[in-house]
């Protein structure tokens, strides 16, 4: 008995944390650190490789949301700009607190893909995923940093809001139901990111003025990273290639 | 009926959080653990009594679990290339069976109740006659170690409702709904719950290997154990590292409320017998007068007991097989002094093989190719044999049942998926084959929904004696069966094996079976009434 006690005081004692959902930063709001803003365009040179198509068969309600046979954007080049490269800063920045993204981070499940398909969030910033698909998905996520999570979401429009309360570049997210569905979320500790479009381009705002590290992360071709200054208020172009 | 459910739970000590009898099964513990305790502290240092003791749990570790989950935790040890599912990784503290929600650490009496039961449907054993209540506990205490998760860790087991009362066939037939269209339980495992639903062929665990959804009519195969508070938690909390997601948030989001989950456990606990089956030695083969059924689905059949044969993984003869699909057999046998008749059932998610599971079959084949030499290199048909000695034994000796040997040898039906057919000969050991020429079995084999039904017939007597069993009404013929299924890379000798068995032709059941129980119960009432008549007169004379 005197052993059980004792056992039951250490649990006691343990305090919180381990949990995956969390408060996270924002309890207090912070001001922005500046109005300065990194802009470029991720390029892609040489031959993209080929993208696999997706069987979709035995998903009808998925597969009529595409014009031809679905394909995984793994490697999405458009005239020569790639997209779903997350971009961060990783150097230069003063130390923090640094203000949370006003809007939760939100990645869709629609026609039996993720869009985006890698989205970045600060650590503790609601991130929702929501399905658009009349159909069930599980979201797996697959962290090694953070815990994990594995959320039934079994009709369109519903919407479920988790958070990281650890950096982590990058989790991957999955479905089960859907073998073919991957995408990635990036974790970091400031809001100094983005994630480029299908036209390769981005934007980093809100930054004082300084000389930042940048790097660039996509799912298959790696990093590639540069240094840019930007003054105060002002704005500075970063470009980047991948491939070639 | 509900007196078994009752008895069930208490015995089984299977019930979920908060039941009383798992609380009273802890008390229980603790009390004789209690005495356990004091007497060993008198002999000891009561030191290393005050906790849980993570050195003292190494010691345990490094002796008992080592082998299979690895010296550093990493569930690589000696033993783990032979099987599927792999021993877990405690490196990232995921935990399939849980009481915490999902992602979310296991509470200190999760992890002991798997240790203390073990993980049913796998090669986790229970530990509760091997190592002591405090041993398990100094486990419990090493395994954090290998994961900085735990550290200023308190996991909260979730609430959960209260498990509303027995279901009606509506309550059921709406939790059936949910199952299949609303939560679409369906789409892994399978529209009867075989674990053969659309999705199930690309299931992969968090380390990537294969994995299976789980055959939901075998509740004593779950791995979180198999009650309707078992089943309800795996559903609220998920099976973390694996496909199974926690529904907790389809209940927020207002999609089905706590007490609908509650129904599609019970709805799926429906899906398994009351009871685990029993293990009989002797398959009654039953006597027609007449027609024998003539298919695996004729409705004669409904009157045939089934019998239940569980199945092990073929380990005596390389090349080997620890993880088999097939864990059980369903036998029913019928004969009608002319012809023997015998069906097997069993639950196989793909009839094999199926372009569909090439994913899943090549999963397999990278998992284990360490095994015993190369394996195949595409999927094989599922296949049954069923072995009987050529001849009856002399007094007790049996022929090796691993497809007999040169002394004795053995009289097989060997049946394949693909090409469907069955042969008949005999064999001098497992993976031999000597086809006796025309064969006389005929079979039908049918598969649909993940399950296959397999009938097999015969003429008691055959035509050469000499190679082939006779089947003697009255009497006892050695039987066994071996069970392989293509898509999990099995074969002719990676599969799964059975003991000897025996099985019996019934004979007609002699007249004095009948007027026996008469005569008794005349006599017992006559006895009655001359009890009653001597009262009454012994009255009278008063």
């Amino acid at each position: 008995m005197r052993r059980f006690l004792v056992a039951s005081s250490v649990f006691v004692f343990l305090g919180c944390g381990g949990g995956d959902g969390g408060s996270g930063g924002g309890a207090a709001a912070v001001d922005p650190l500046g109005n300065a803003s990194i802009t470029g365009a991720i390029s892609f040179v040489g031959t993209a490789p080929a993208n696999p198509t997706i069987d979709m068969a035995d998903e009808p309600d998925c597969e009529a949301k595409f014009t031809g046979t679905p394909v995984d954007p793994i490697v999405s080049v458009s005239d020569g700009k790639l997209a779903n490269v997350f971009i961060r800063v990783v150097g230069g920045l003063p130390d923090g607190p640094y203000p949370m993204p006003s809007e939760p981070a939100r990645i869709n499940q629609d026609g039996c893909l993720y869009s985006p398909r890698v989205i970045g969030a600060m650590v503790g910033q609601p991130i929702e995923i929501t399905n658009s698909d009349p159909l069930l998905h599980n979201i797996k996520a697959m962290p090694t940093e953070n815990r994990p999570f594995n959320i039934s979401q079994p009709r369109a429009g519903m919407t479920t809001t988790r958070r990281f309360n650890t950096p982590e570049v990058v989790i991957p997210l999955e479905c089960n139901v859907h073998g073919w569905m991957n995408a990635y979320v990036a974790v970091v500790d400031h809001p100094y990111f983005a994630v480029t479009g299908a036209d390769g381009s981005f934007t980093i705002g809100g930054l004082p003025a300084g000389t930042y590290q940048v790097e660039a992360w996509h799912e298959t071709l790696g990093t590639q990273s540069g240094e840019v200054t930007v003054e105060a208020d002002g704005s500075a172009t970063l470009d980047l290639t991948f491939g070639g | 009926m509900n007196r078994r459910v009752v008895s069930r739970r208490v015995v089984s000590g299977e019930s979920g959080v908060g039941s009383g009898a798992h609380r009273n099964r802890q008390s229980a513990w603790r009390l004789v653990g209690g005495g356990v305790v004091l007497a060993y502290s008198l002999l000891t240092t009561p030191d290393s009594l005050l906790s849980q003791d993570a050195e003292a749990g190494k010691v345990i570790y490094d002796q008992w679990c080592a082998g299979c989950h690895g010296e550093t935790g990493a569930g690589d040890g000696d033993a783990a290339a032979f099987m599927l599912p792999r021993p877990r990784d405690f490196r990232m503290a995921i935990y399939q069976i849980r009481t915490t929600a999902s992602g979310e650490l296991p509470t200190d009496s999760d992890m002991r109740r798997v240790i203390d039961n073990g993980m049913p449907g796998t090669t986790m054993p229970g530990w509760r006659d091997k190592l002591s209540g405090g041993e398990r506990d100094d486990v419990i205490a090493y395994l954090k170690t290998f994961s900085r998760f735990f550290d200023g860790a308190s996991p909260q087991a979730i609430d959960i409702g209260r498990q509303p009362g027995r279901p009606s066939d509506e309550d059921l037939a709406e939790a059936r709904r949910l199952f299949a269209d609303e939560l679409q339980c369906v789409r892994c495992h399978g529209n009867q719950g075989r674990g053969d639903g659309t999705s199930a062929p690309t299931l992969t665990d968090d380390a990537g290997f294969p994995v299976r959804a789980a055959d939901l009519a075998e509740n004593w195969n779950f791995n979180g154990g198999g009650t309707v508070a078992d089943i309800y938690m795996r559903m609220r909390t998920g099976l973390d590292g694996t496909p199974m997601p926690s529904n907790s948030d389809v209940i927020d989001a207002g999609i089905i409320t706590d007490e609908q989950l509650w129904r599609v456990a019970q709805y799926v606990r429906s899906l398994s017998p009351d009871d685990p089956p029993a293990r009989r030695d002797v398959v009654r083969a039953a006597r027609f007068e007449g027609p024998l059924p003539s298919s695996p689905e004729d409705t004669l059949w409904e009157n045939v007991e089934p019998y239940y044969i569980p199945m092990v993984g073929q380990i005596t003869i390389k090349p080997r097989w620890f993880a088999p699909t097939v864990d059980g057999l369903w036998v029913r046998a019928a004969h009608n002094d002319e012809t023997l008749t015998v069906k097997l059932t069993w639950n196989d998610a793909s009839q094999s093989p199926d372009p569909e599971w090439d994913e899943f079959f090549q999963g397999v084949v990278q998992t284990m190719t360490d095994i015993d030499g190369p394996l195949p290199t595409q999927q094989g048909p599922d296949r049954i044999v069923v072995q009987f000695p050529v001849k009856a034994p002399e007094g007790t000796e049996l022929p090796f049942f691993l497809g007999g040997d040169t002394r004795r040898p053995v009289y097989l039906w060997r049946w394949t998926s693909e090409p469907d057919r069955v042969e008949e000969g005999t064999a001098t050991g497992l993976g031999t084959f000597l086809a006796t020429g025309a064969s006389e079995v005929t079979h039908t084999a049918v598969f649909s929904e993940g399950q296959w039904q397999l009938q097999f017939t015969r003429s008691l007597v055959p035509a050469d004696s000499s190679i082939a069993a006779t089947f003697v009404p009255g009497e006892r013929l050695p039987i066994a069966f071996y069970a392989a299924d293509g898509t999990d890379a099995e074969d002719a000798t990676r599969g799964a094996i059975s003991a000897w068995y025996a099985i019996y032709l019934d004979v007609p059941t002699p007249p004095r079976v009948f007027v026996a129980p008469i005569v008794a119960a005349l006599f017992t009432v006559g006895l009655g009434l001359a009890i009653v008549w001597q009262a009454q007169r012994q009255q009278r004379k008063t």
